[in-house]
């Protein structure tokens, strides 16, 4: 039975973004675990408290859309729809990974989902989502292409070339930054004194909005504007979710620098508590329900972390393959 | 005298020459209360206080602007990027203003600052974070390029950059930061451009520098084994380059081989070469060989990563077919 809510939603489908949203805290939770035994060796940046910006963005989206990611990017991977097996068959470094074991978590990349990359530069897929964009808009099928980054990002000088050229050319393009607060181990108040980032559409004639990027809804809700809006040729939007990572930069990160009960404040707005509270009180949805998406979320990571242990390591000539996409009787050209 | 991190060498020189000259700055990214993302400014926020120690937004090329602007008007900054891979956002403050501003200047103007970088993998950093991109710099005239081994001559070398009226390009390898070693209570800046012979030996030179010193060093223990005799040369500066060194130690060995974690092509073991084959072809008593990374990307995989980087056990090879060409008797 679905019922129709919130305008469009009905409970399927917020049933479904909870369980998204879990399926990535669980994932995140979990890699972490793998990485202290040892199958994981590399860069974790866990986006542990960051889910409803990315399952609200992807939910706007259609199967044309592209996406480019960051080096927080498991959660928008697995928003996208990915698959939790292949992507811990490439953290574990096995040719069954998205990147047969050559990208690791920085770069995991699912083409068939549109999903163009995670980004080990700070800002890198911000120009490479402008250039998406301009294809969509060459193809006129009325694609769009996201571009999630950071606010730490927003400060890299290709952020404003690519805003100002998207602009101007009316690409349809989306700039979701994910305002955690935090660049590394600085706070954004001292990168920037532009305390919203999404002033910054203004100086590029595009509307910025601000959206509560711990709830998937609101996040749904503002995307699905800019996207209507890129749709129709009207050009770019800068939606910026405020949300708060709960976890370090990265893996083993101790968070020094926050302030004493900054994080206790933001563990109360943790969207995998009151959404699925919501979802209980406001939509109807019945405690069951949720218990059950627990126990399916916890099977699935069971059989995609089983998948990964049990994969294969790649044969070392491979090293050696795709440097070019070119070969010469198999062999690689150098 | 005593052993300390290489990391902590960096460290003491700063602190060192921020004391001794109040125009030495420092900007980077995380680099005031955090220290930096590797702890080498850490204190030193405290010590010197915020018009001294700059955190900065994450903003490569604005970084490297604000120190090459501030070094004309007489500031003596350092820049710290975190890896090397990320100065490819600044490459047009480095390589078309910083590098050329005296020489356009007519000699009016001069830029000196220090741009410290991180290189090379600390294992499975993949495609982004493992490159080791100091030929870049070599290959634009302007830019003096600084890459040291050990403790003692990171401190003596960082000093000697930071003293420098050019800008220097100082390369950190990420896998030394813990290495230890001894360092003088007191230490003199280095003269840049004076490579250093580190073991002594009659049937080869390895030219080599940061990890690959070791890499070489531990190649040479082996080699004894086999009766062929290694001579290690620590390059140490790039640019400037100590040619009467290296030709000193081909007098010795007249083999040559480079070593060094940068992809073999176009790496500065290409330069090397090719100075020895130009300069001192009549030392030579065989083909120069380059030992270096195999020339794809850093993949994440482990054992695909270690196919890629140069090994104790390539380098050992290498020497073995590079002294057996020319029919050395073991
Ligand atoms: C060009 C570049 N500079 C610096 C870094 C190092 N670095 C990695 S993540 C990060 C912080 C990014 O902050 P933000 O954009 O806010 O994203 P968040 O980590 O908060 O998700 C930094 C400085 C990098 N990877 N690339
Ligand atoms: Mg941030």
């Amino acid at each position: 039975m679905t019922t129709a809510v919130d305008g469009r939603l009905d409970q399927e489908t917020l049933v479904g973004l909870f369980e998204r949203m879990l399926l990535i805290r669980r994932f995140e939770e979990r890699a972490s675990e793998y990485r202290l035994a040892g199958h994981i060796p590399g860069f974790l940046h866990p986006c542990i408290g960051q889910e409803a910006a990315a399952v609200g963005t992807c939910a706007a989206l259609g199967p044309d859309d592209v996406i480019l990611s960051t080096h927080r990017g498991h959660g928008h991977m697995l928003a996208r729809g990915a698959d939790p097996g292949r992507m811990y068959a490439e953290l574990y470094a096995r040719v069954e990974g998205y990147n047969r074991s050559k990208g690791g978590s920085l770069h995991m990349i699912d083409t068939d989902l549109g999903f163009l990359g995670a980004n080990g530069i700070v800002g890198g897929g911000i120009p490479i989502a402008g250039g998406a964009a301009l294809q969509q808009k060459r193809r006129g099928q009325g694609g769009v292409a996201v571009s999630f980054f950071g606010d730490g990002a927003a400060n890299q000088g290709a952020f404003h070339e690519v805003l100002n050229l998207c602009s101007l050319w009316k690409l349809p393009a989306i700039f979701v930054c994910e305002n955690n607060l935090y660049g590394e181990f600085t706070a954004q108040s001292e990168q920037s004194p532009v305390a919203d980032v999404a002033d910054r559409a203004a100086a590029y004639a595009m509307p910025g909005v601000i959206a509560d990027g711990n709830d998937v809804l609101d996040v749904r809700e503002k995307v699905a504007q800019a996207v209507a809006r890129a749709r129709a040729g009207e050009g770019p939007t800068l939606v910026e979710c405020k949300t708060y990572r709960h976890r370090g930069h990265y893996e083993g990160d101790m968070c020094a620098y926050r302030p004493e009960g900054e994080l206790e404040q933001w563990l109360e707005r943790d969207p995998l508590v009151t959404f699925p509270a919501r979802l209980v009180s406001e939509f109807g949805v019945p405690e069951e329900e949720i218990e059950a998406v627990r126990a399916q979320v916890e099977q699935r990571l069971d059989e995609a972390a089983e998948f990964a242990a049990a994969g294969t390591f790649a044969d070392p000539a491979e090293t050696f393959e795709h440097v070019y996409v070119d070969s010469i009787e198999g062999k690689a050209l150098r | 005298m005593k052993p300390i991190r290489f990391a902590q060498a960096i460290t003491q020189a700063l602190d060192e020459e921020m004391a001794r000259d109040e125009q030495v700055i420092l900007l980077g990214e995380d680099i005031g209360k955090p220290g930096g993302s590797f702890g080498i400014t850490k204190g030193l926020l405290d010590k010197y206080g915020e018009s001294r120690v700059y955190d900065t937004p994450i903003s490569e090329e604005a970084i490297v602007g604000a120190a090459l602007g501030a070094s004309m008007m007489g500031a003596r900054p350092v820049v710290e990027i975190m890896f090397n891979d990320f100065a490819a956002l600044a490459m047009d403050q480095i390589v078309n203003q910083a590098a050329k501003i005296h020489y356009m200047s007519g000699g009016r103007l001069s830029a000196p600052l220090v741009i410290r970088m991180l290189c090379g993998t600390n294992g499975s950093t993949a495609g982004q974070h493992s490159q080791s991109l100091e030929a870049w710099f070599t290959h634009v005239p302007g830019l003096k390029v600084v890459a040291p081994s050990t403790p003692a001559d990171a401190k003596a070398f960082l000093k000697a950059a930071i003293r420098d009226p050019d800008p220097v390009m100082f390369f950190e390898q990420r896998m030394l930061y813990n290495t230890k070693g001894e360092v003088p209570d007191e230490v003199e800046p280095a003269r840049l451009a004076e490579g250093k012979v580190v073991r002594e030996g009659s049937d080869l030179t390895i030219a080599a520098y940061m990890k690959g010193v070791h890499q070489a060093l531990e190649a040479a223990e082996i080699l004894e084994r086999d009766g062929i005799s290694a001579e290690v040369w620590d390059v140490r500066s790039l640019v400037p380059f100590d040619r009467d060194g290296l030709r000193a130690s081909l007098e010795r060995t007249g083999r040559l081989m480079t070593v060094h974690e940068a992809v073999v092509r176009s790496g500065f073991g290409a330069e090397i070469a090719a100075i020895a084959a130009e300069e001192m072809f009549d030392l030579l008593k065989a083909p120069v060989r380059r030992v270096g990374a195999h020339p794809t990307p850093h993949p994440y995989a482990p054992q695909l990563e270690s196919t890629m980087l140069p090994s104790v056990e390539r380098i050992v090879e290498t020497a073995r077919e590079l002294v057996g060409a020319t029919e050395k008797v073991a």
